[in-house]
């Protein structure tokens, strides 16, 4: 599959350059971060990375805690992958690549404890606040995973309590406390193609990708979640590679936040 | 609480502030997105394309499909959980039915067209603010098309007759509402989705569709300029 693209695209990797005459570690523009475009949304924003469009929306509900962690709320990550923006999605409940997406994105907020989930307890053991993440694509034209990463982030950063009387939550009248981030990991994938590294595929370098690494890391370079993706192994090396790269690249992008 | 004048202080036969454009999903072979008021939707179409699983197939025609879905976080209140529910089953239903009288698909036989809606954003009129979105896109995808079609809701709240309702009016409690979405073809003046909830009178409801009519032929002029913004008028 794929075999004359892929020969390509590896020519103008050995050229220093791509399809669309990137550089090999460079995003495609503009990068748009949209905040709070949501209105029934607790938090949202909207993130554009070349021609990839991605809506994230933060809904809160009042739940009850798991039995291990009393005094801890939670969150959670939805993704689905809708046939609107792609068309070899397929309508149904999601498949593999869905929840891979949701489980990156997942990780990366809860390992760097982006979020502090004590506070996010109301009364132990009883009640405590759930953060639902959901991740809409509109436009998927390549590299959803560090789209919706850095949309969730500053989706998170927006968003507001409802109201809540001990009993029920009321929605239709935010409060003004804010729910308190207290890091900003930034996921960065970077793509392994023949002997050569790439950051931010199109949708024809997703077909042709050997191995790829999503790389989460914090202000201080400190690393909070990885995932390896791709039919192909990597080397210690390659991997050292990647990370240099993806904690590179975080710094750039942390700038939209 | 008796009801006197609309709550965000619109005439009866006034719709929300709308908004369109053409073109919005670059994957797409069309695309649209209708904005009426805090109602937003999408929509994509893919196709004439290959129609799976085979049984499906019609070799006189092709297909029309049609799917609405609202975002998770689309509605005001709880979160909506992902996956279609019996209310998204039928809303695609009655879209299909709604767009089906303006196409022509006898050149694709064994084919379908698939046409994608969401809704990021949702206060009443979602339908509705679908399926004008849906028109324009399946104009954008560059079938055959006898008209576009247009869409909006008209009703009644206590003794009122008023368009575009939303979700307050929808909601009103304590006196009698009606709820009814309509879709027209704009040259003809034919109705393709007729909805209703609630109680009317028949004298009513004709005189709403009438109401309706007018601004329907608003709408349809945001819709044409949407798709003139994209497809430049060219002089030879």
């Amino acid at each position: 599959m794929h075999r004359e693209l892929r020969s390509h695209i590896i020519n103008l990797l050995n050229a220093d350059t791509r399809l669309d005459g990137r550089k090999l570690t460079e995003y495609r523009k503009p990068i748009e971060l949209e905040h709070s475009v949501i209105k029934t949304a607790e938090g949202s924003a909207r993130v554009k990375i070349g021609e990839t469009d991605v809506i994230v929306g933060v809904k809160l509900d009042v739940g009850e805690p798991y039995p291990d962690t009393p005094d801890e709320g939670t969150i959670i990550v939805g993704a689905e992958l809708l046939p609107l923006s792609n068309p070899e999605f397929e309508l149904g409940p999601p498949g593999i690549q869905a929840i891979e997406l949701a489980r990156v994105v997942d990780r990366g907020i809860r390992e760097s404890k982006a979020l502090d989930f004590k506070k996010l307890c109301i009364a132990k053991g009883e009640k405590i606040w759930m953060v639902i993440i959901d991740i809409c694509p509109i436009n998927d034209a390549g590299n959803l995973f560090d789209a919706a990463s850095i949309a969730a982030l500053a989706a998170l950063k927006n968003t507001r309590y409802p109201g809540f009387n001990g009993e029920k939550v009321d929605y239709k009248n935010k409060t003004d406390k804010k729910l308190q981030l207290e890091k900003l990991p930034i996921a960065v994938t970077v793509i392994k193609i023949g002997d050569k590294f790439i950051v931010d595929p199109d949708t024809e370098e997703e077909k042709v990708v050997d191995a790829r690494l999503t790389v989460s890391s914090m202000e201080d370079g400190t690393l909070c979640a990885m995932q390896k993706g791709g039919d192909y192994p990597l080397t210690v090396e390659d991997i050292s590679k990647m990370i240099d790269i993806g904690i590179e690249k975080a710094k750039e992008l942390r700038g939209y936040l | 609480m008796t009801y006197k004048t609309r709550i965000d202080g619109r005439g009866f036969d006034e719709a929300r502030p709308i908004e369109a454009k053409v073109g919005v999903i670059p994957r797409a072979d069309g695309s649209a997105m209708f904005r009426i008021g805090n109602t937003w939707a999408y929509a994509a179409v893919y196709g004439p394309r290959n129609l799976h699983p085979k049984f499906l197939q019609d070799p006189q025609k092709g297909i029309l499909r049609c799917n609405y879905n609202m975002m998770p976080f689309s509605s005001s209140g709880e979160r909506v959980r992902p996956g279609g529910s019996r209310r998204s089953k039928e809303i695609s239903l009655v879209t299909e039915k709604a767009l089906l009288p303006v196409l022509n698909l006898d050149e694709y036989p064994n084919s379908v067209v698939d046409v994608f809606i969401e809704l990021p954003q949702t206060e009443a009129g979602s339908r509705c603010a679908g399926i004008c979105a849906a028109s324009m896109a399946l104009a954008d995808a560059g079938l055959e098309m006898k008209d576009l079609v247009s869409a909006v809701s008209v009703g009644r709240v206590a003794d009122k007759l008023l368009v575009d309702l939303d979700y307050s009016e929808e909601s009103y409690p304590d006196v009698k509402v009606a709820d009814i979405p309509i879709a027209m073809m704009p040259n003809t003046g034919k109705i393709t989705l007729l909805q209703m909830d609630g109680e009317v009178k028949k004298e009513e409801l004709m005189k709403l569709i009438d109401m309706g009519k007018k601004v329907l032929m608003e709408i349809y002029e945001v819709q044409k300029k949407a798709l003139k913004e994209k497809y430049h008028e060219v002089e030879v």
